[in-house]
């Protein structure tokens, strides 16, 4: 069952949503508590993140640091806009490869829905080439998981 | 007929994959697909080679210039990626629910 969507929307926005069978109070948390993010936002298999720094207020940093097996990895940093707890946060990321890629600005919201959670995420990118860019390069990451599942099949 | 390892090796560039998203929005001149990337035109049209020679992008002679296309099976790649990609986002959240199960468990035992 495939309970993600990911579409793009004009020219410079990818939208994803995913429902959670979690309240959104959990849902938020799980975003923005660095001992949670580490346990779950990693990507293909094999990927693990060791650095992972999130101060959750307006204002306040992130940095995720992520590495595979072969030690191969990069890193993003991003700054918080807003945060309206449970509900909705607002963040300005980038991805470090190792030249930074443009803003990518990300807004977030947690809905209530039934006793679970519509996550509704929708980025801006700068124009529409940056967007084409950034589904390329996390195409990258995809591709890596479908080896290593095609070196499982052999 | 092209040869199946020879479309996995153009897949295997980032910059390559790039310019298959830029020519997924429409035709492109080499010109107009050097721009986003900054590099120079020559390094732009060795990678374009690459794709022609694996059958994703197709040119058209117009006057002097040779816009780029992509072909059907650059189409077909292109999907397969983001099918990638949103494997790769579906891995992550799959985990997020082993995570939040794990939350409301721990709740439920601090409760008790």
């Amino acid at each position: 069952m495939s309970k993600m969507t990911l579409t793009t929307e004009g020219d410079t926005h990818i939208i994803v949503t995913r429902r959670f069978a979690a309240p959104p109070e959990a849902v938020y948390r799980a975003h923005t508590d660095p001992k949670l993010i580490q346990k779950w936002l990693l990507g293909p298999e094999g990927w693990t993140m060791p650095v992972c720094i999130n101060e959750a207020k307006p204002g306040g940093r992130f940095r995720y640091e992520w590495i595979n097996a072969k030690g191969k990895g990069f890193h993003v940093t991003g700054e918080y806009v807003e945060l309206d707890p449970y509900k909705r946060t607002v963040h300005i990321e980038r991805m470090h490869l190792p030249d930074p890629t443009p803003d990518n600005r990300v807004e977030t919201r947690f809905a209530a829905d039934g006793k679970g959670t519509l996550m509704t995420m929708r980025m801006t990118l700068p124009d529409v080439q940056t967007r084409a860019a950034m589904l390329a390069t996390g195409m990258e990451r995809g591709m890596e998981a479908s080896y290593v599942r095609l070196e499982q099949m052999i | 007929m092209h040869d199946l390892d020879d479309a996995f090796s153009a897949l295997a560039d980032p910059t390559r994959r790039a310019i298959l998203a830029r020519l997924a929005k429409g035709e492109a001149t080499v010109n107009e697909l050097a721009r986003p990337f900054e590099m120079t035109q020559p390094a732009i049209s060795q990678h374009l080679k690459v794709l022609e020679d694996a059958g994703l992008i197709i040119r058209r002679v117009e006057g002097t210039k040779r816009p780029r296309r992509l072909a059907k099976a650059g189409i077909e790649a292109m999907d397969q990626w983001l099918g990638m990609l949103r494997k790769a986002l579906e891995n992550n959240y799959d985990r997020l629910d082993q995570v939040l199960a794990g939350m409301e468990k721990h709740k439920r035992g601090i409760k008790r």
